[in-house]
């Protein structure tokens, strides 16, 4: 089989969430955009916080119906989980997206905005893990 | 309706990143990591999410309003600021550093591990520092 068969797959479903979302509501599958609407009280707001339990239940039953292990915990030490949630939480803010807002949904609505901001996520992205990795000693994988 | 449509999204959402791997730490990194073994496994879920939101948005769009709500919310923005790039790039540092960005962060914690939960304590901090920094 194809080796990136699951990738693919896992990539059409979201994709296929972000026109499910766009259709009925007429919103933007951003998952930063999604999580500050729910904490900070939007109007309208029971689908954000249903949105979020079934993002946190959907790996259960991925895992669970197709019998793939979960993946193991990050080897990396806790420091560096709250160093990079803080990073990544303060610039989707500042930048009014991530991934899933800039990457899936504003590259499908050809938006040039987005596709600045997930050029330079991707390029400080890679920039970050080459200067952890290849650059700084005492490297733990 | 729109709950459960939302519930619905939610749940085929987490799902696709499960089984895209990206609630594993090591695949995001391993692509990151260009210069090192590198995993190509993200192209393949970027390029999938991609290619259904190219294709179907361009219909959607051209409908006078959603179906369940009065109009589209989209970004009202169209200027590439210092504002915008200086955020992606401090994201992008961040999920370099530890390898979720916000979506996986969540449908991580159903593994249970300590660090997945301190990661999305610690961005939602990260999101009400950069409101305060910043609003708007």
């Amino acid at each position: 089989m194809f080796a990136y068969t699951t990738p693919l797959i896992g990539g059409l479903l979201i994709g296929a969430t972000a026109v499910a979302l766009l259709y009925f509501l007429g919103r933007i599958a951003g998952i930063a955009g999604i999580v500050w609407g729910a904490i900070s009280a939007q109007p309208d707001n029971a689908w954000r916080w249903l949105f979020i339990v079934g993002l946190i239940c959907g790996p259960v039953l991925y895992h669970l119906l197709a019998g793939v292990p979960n993946p193991p915990d990050s080897p990396l030490p806790w420091w560096q989980a709250v160093a990079g949630g803080l990073l990544v939480g303060f610039g989707v803010k500042l930048g009014s997206g991530c991934t899933s807002g800039h990457g899936v949904c504003g590259l499908g609505r050809l938006s040039p905005r987005s596709l600045a901001a997930t050029l330079t996520f991707m390029a400080t992205g890679i920039a970050t893990v080459y200067v952890i990795r290849h650059l700084l000693p005492g490297y733990l994988p | 309706m729109k709950a459960i449509i939302g519930l619905l999204c939610g749940i085929v959402f987490g799902v696709g990143l499960a089984m895209s791997g990206m609630t594993d730490t090591a695949v995001v990194l391993g692509f990151l990591d260009v210069s090192g073994q590198w995993n190509p496994d993200l192209a393949f879920v970027m390029g999938g999410a991609v290619l259904v939101t190219l294709i179907a948005f361009r219909f959607i769009l051209r409908m006078k309003r959603p179906l369940l709500n009065p109009r589209f919310s989209l970004p009202a923005s169209s200027v590439i600021d210092g504002r915008l790039l200086s955020g992606a790039a401090i994201f992008g540092i961040g999920w370099g550093v530890y390898g979720y960005c916000p979506g996986p962060a969540l449908a991580a914690l159903t593994y249970m591990d300590n660090k997945t939960a301190m990661f999305v304590v610690a961005m939602l901090i990260g999101m009400a520092l950069a409101n305060k920094a910043a609003p708007g």
